[in-house]
């Protein structure tokens, strides 16, 4: 299957092993990823913040060049905060004729104008409902049995927009992860925020929201994660908030793509494992006591 | 940012109108994990917007401490907007530059300008931006760890900006405040 791809800002630098395993685990699966031509950041939280309409033209834009592109393809979105703004400048447009005449006005700047149609998909959607478990389970050569995953799915893949799954009791992830062969972690904090942005402006808060779903993590081997605001800001300050909490509450985290392409036997340059703040030592060693099935 | 005088601001209608079936049931407070750091949790918040009490409102640091989860307003029994209403009272606040904690705001800000001109994000020049305008020492110093750790992993580079350069969407960022000022 064909997909056409918008990486985002951040896969271009702090998820960087986000967009490189993304990448090997689609081929290896036997999809194809087209990068969108010129493609531009979303807005993220900023643009809401300051205007309503740049925050529908950011994203609308990326949406008129996907659709300029003429690809056939659903539109492949890994990160979580973009594909809410995109969904939310489609959405907005289809609502109302006059907020969407006002993008297309200032899309009409670099000649582009965008009327619907685009259909856009979290990475997770794509995983579990295109590609689906028993695909995965079949490519295993590196089965995780008896490794504990903890689901973290994060606010904004299933709110506003519940699309693909049910945002107060998420499973979406859990078939894929046993199709590693690895257990799911049984948790409530799979969907509860961990302060997105104001891990830079109020990190204070952002501290103590993050130390909740480390605490409840406490028996997981590690947390999987579909969204590279949440895995920075769940992997980047783990010694101090076991300093702040008395405890410790070091794990490891790493994206999704990259715990499904280890169970499928993707070489380490199809995962840059290397690139994660958090891997704890006795996790990694794990890893390594995992042999390739013999078939 | 300017500033206005306070008598002449006032709340957006939209705000009100968003919040005016709100009927105080506490589940949006209930939901908010920010909420155990504000000084309004977000049902008084809504109260005091249903009050017209806007001195309170903009003195309030609650709607900056809105990480836009959007928990609230899957839960709502009345369904309304409240995520995009703390998004618009943000917006209030910083086109009327009434806001007690600069950093919110001028964090925005830096982020808007690097895209405007590099389209993408530079994280580097971002927060080169964000605390050359705070001016405070202390701010960069607390994101020095982070940024060695980033660095290191090579997941960003330093850079150097480009002064003067035609920004990338300069058009689009233009059109968008024409439009927005005849609205």
């Amino acid at each position: 299957m064909k997909y056409l791809y918008y990486p985002g800002c951040s896969l271009e630098s702090t998820a960087k092993e986000y967009d490189i395993s993304v990448r090997a685990l689609m081929g290896a699966l036997g999809s194809e990823l087209v990068e969108l031509d010129d493609w531009t950041c979303c807005g993220a939280s900023a643009a809401d913040a300051s205007s309503y309409l740049l925050s529908l033209v950011l994203p609308a834009r990326n949406l008129a060049l996907a659709a300029r592109s003429a690809q056939d393809a659903d539109f492949l979105v890994p990160c979580s905060a973009c594909y809410l703004n995109l969904l939310r400048a489609d959405d907005q447009m289809n609502r109302s004729a006059r907020t969407a005449n006002a993008v297309n006005q200032a899309l009409g700047e670099e000649g582009l104008s965008y009327a619907g149609g685009i259909r856009i998909r979290h990475l997770l959607d794509v995983l579990a409902n295109d590609t689906g478990p028993e695909r995965i389970a079949a490519a295993v050569k590196r089965a995780l049995s008896g490794l504990s995953v903890a689901p973290y799915y994060g606010c904004q893949v299933f709110r506003p927009y519940r699309i693909f799954d049910d945002p107060e009791r998420p499973r979406s992830m859990d078939a894929l992860i046993r199709a590693t062969g690895a257990d799911v972690f049984d948790w409530q904090m799979g969907s509860k925020c961990c302060g997105a942005g104001l891990m830079t402006t109020k990190k204070e808060l952002a501290l103590e929201l993050v130390a909740d779903i480390l605490e409840a993590a406490k028996g997981a081997d590690c947390i999987a994660t579909v969204c590279p605001m949440c895995q920075m800001n769940l992997e980047i300050s783990q010694k101090k908030i076991c300093r702040m909490r008395g405890r410790d509450l070091a794990i490891s985290v790493l994206y999704l793509p990259q715990l499904i392409g280890f169970a499928l036997g993707l070489p380490e340059s199809g995962l840059r494992l290397d690139l994660n703040m958090a891997l704890t030592e006795s996790f990694q060693a794990r890893l390594l006591q995992v042999q390739p099935a013999v078939n | 940012m300017k500033t206005r005088a306070r008598s002449e601001v006032d709340l957006p209608p939209e705000i009100a109108k968003n919040i005016a079936a709100c009927i105080q049931c506490g589940s949006c407070t209930g939901s908010c994990g920010s909420s155990r750091k504000m000084d309004y949790t977000p049902r008084q918040l809504w109260r005091l917007v249903q009050s017209g009490m806007k001195e309170e409102i903009f003195n309030s640091g609650t709607f900056w401490l809105c990480s836009s989860c959007y928990l609230c307003t899957l839960r709502c029994p009345r369904g309304l907007p409240l995520t995009d209403t703390m998004a618009a009272l943000k917006r209030a606040a910083m086109a009327q530059g009434w806001f007690k904690d600069k950093k919110s705001p001028f964090f925005y800000r830096a982020f808007l300008n690097t895209v405007r001109k590099y389209g993408r994000v530079r994280e580097a020049e971002m927060m080169g931006r964000y605390f050359l305008a705070l001016g405070d020492p202390g701010t960069p110093l607390s994101f020095t760890p982070l940024g060695v750790k980033l660095m290191v992993k090579g997941k960003i580079a330093p850079h150097i900006p480009s002064f003067g350069r035609q920004g990338k969407l300069d058009a689009l960022y233009r059109k968008v405040k024409e439009l927005e000022a005849a609205l």
